[in-house]
């Protein structure tokens, strides 16, 4: 009989998958088409700002977990698991909106790439955390890799405001944007707006089954270690045993 | 704190100085990348005077790492960092030291690459006082960021391929900034450069801080 936590999980990944079926169908097929944008191009925007609110969620709920870690009164190593399953969720949406964002920005700006705060924010925070999930990747005592990634998530966390402002700030300096993102406006009506809250919500709750999911893999993953250790011990036991 | 501070970095100077590993590599170092940069874009001065100022604080970065390395590379041998753990000095006057040690050696670099690029890119110093305003804070949050990642990762077999990618993407706002301190600078409208030593100085105050806090159980976990 499966828990009523893996139950619940169950039932996210199930309602997941039902919320983003049914973006896709109502993106594809039932939402009209946004006049002045290249054909059929404004669908992207129920799939890509849900993938960015998603990434964003994923690296706050890594900073909040290692904060937890480090507190010395909560610190407890299902934080630690939390942070590294929240961060690699992270990371996949973040390199989602990239990719997403790339193919708004090539029909309706006629480039892949513009220097714009928002996107070289992504971008830095890509490699940010890549760089966190690949510290976290390094073996260790369990302890001293959970404190080590925690401080990590926390000053990558810190950096992410202060390059943000940092940039935007050089691009207002510098020439005017090479984009017009105010020229054409967006009216999102009826159906469009519905669309795109149920992205929103279902996006957010196939986060929190990855997440979930991730997590339950790392316990096991602890979980397998502890159980082989003590399966070798009491197997060279055994052994002693036969001599005697 | 300050006087275990100025402890640690006279030890790390002290090595420096004897072992000339610094000077006799970093520097090379550095000369090479602006060098290079020089291949790299031409030999045409119009090109290059232009982009003096980025591709200075690229040199500066990339020797920031290796100076950083070297930093905690001093510590790894003979057990020297159970010794520095054992001698009872306070975390945070350790980290201060080596981040001032780091910072001194960072400053003497950057003197060093001020007068190579001017002669080989061509590039006109001026606004003294900007130029070594923004060398000062940016070396310091450069310092900082360096050190608190170097005990994130020192004693890891993978620290060499490990450390550059942490360091690299925190410390963009200290290349943004420093680099267009110096351009503003170096065009002759050095009181235009106020923001940007600004946010260098926030954000040297912040990685100090947070390294300050966090130092003494990295120290503890290594």
């Amino acid at each position: 009989m499966p828990s009523l936590r893996s139950r619940l999980v169950t039932l996210v990944g199930w309602l997941a998958l039902v919320g983003v079926i049914a973006t896709v169908w109502l993106g594809l097929f039932v939402t009209p088409d946004a006049v002045g944008f290249p054909d059929g191009l404004v669908r992207l925007l129920y799939v890509h700002p849900p993938m960015a609110w998603v990434a964003f969620v994923a690296y706050g709920m890594a900073f909040l977990s290692s904060l937890l870690y480090l507190w010395p009164r909560t610190r407890d190593m299902r934080f630690d698991r939390l942070a590294g399953a929240s961060a690699e969720v992270g990371v996949v949406f973040t390199g989602l909106t990239l990719v997403t964002g790339s193919l708004w920005g090539r029909p309706t700006w006629g480039v892949w790439w513009t220097w714009d705060p928002l996107l070289t924010t992504t971008a830095l925070l890509f490699v940010l955390y890549l760089g966190y999930l690949a510290l976290r990747r390094v073996p260790g005592d369990p302890e001293a890799v959970a404190g080590r990634s925690a401080i990590a998530a926390l000053i990558a966390f810190v950096d992410v405001p202060v390059v943000y402002f940092s940039v935007s700030w050089w691009r207002s300096l510098h020439q005017a944007p090479t984009v017009d993102f105010t020229g054409r406006h967006l009216y999102v009506h009826g159906s469009m707006a519905w669309t795109m809250l149920l992205g929103f919500v279902s996006f957010t709750l196939a986060y929190a089954w990855m997440t979930a999911r991730r997590y339950r893999l790392a316990s096991l993953a602890v979980q397998q270690e502890d159980e082989g250790l003590a399966h070798a011990i009491a197997e060279r036991r055994a052994e002693g045993r036969v001599l005697v | 704190m300050l006087r275990d501070a100025a402890l640690v970095a006279g030890k790390d100077l002290r090595i420096e100085l004897r072992s000339r590993v610094a000077l006799n590599q970093v520097v090379p170092f550095a000369a090479a990348v602006v060098l290079l940069f020089g291949l790299a874009l031409g030999p045409d001065r119009s090109v290059l005077a232009p982009a003096a100022a980025g591709l200075f604080w690229i040199a500066v970065l990339l020797s920031a790492l290796l100076a950083t390395q070297r930093s905690f590379a001093v510590e790894s041998a003979d057990g020297a960092r159970d010794g520095l753990r054992l001698s009872g000095l306070d975390p945070a006057g350790i980290f201060l030291g080596k981040v001032g040690a780091v910072v001194a050696e960072l400053l003497v670099l950057e003197v060093l690459l001020a007068f190579g690029v001017a002669v080989l890119y061509g590039a006109h110093l001026a606004g003294a006082l900007v130029l070594l305003g923004s060398c000062l804070a940016a070396s310091i949050g450069l310092g900082a960021v360096g050190i608190v990642y170097g005990a994130v990762a020192s004693g890891l077999r993978v620290r060499e391929t490990l450390l550059p990618l942490l360091i690299l993407p925190v410390a963009a706002p200290v290349l943004l900034g420093a680099t267009k301190a110096w351009d503003e600078a170096l065009r002759g409208t050095p009181s235009h450069a106020l923001g940007w030593l600004s946010l260098l100085a926030v954000f040297a105050v912040v990685y100090v801080a947070i390294g300050v806090v966090a130092f003494g159980p990295l120290l503890e976990d290594a």
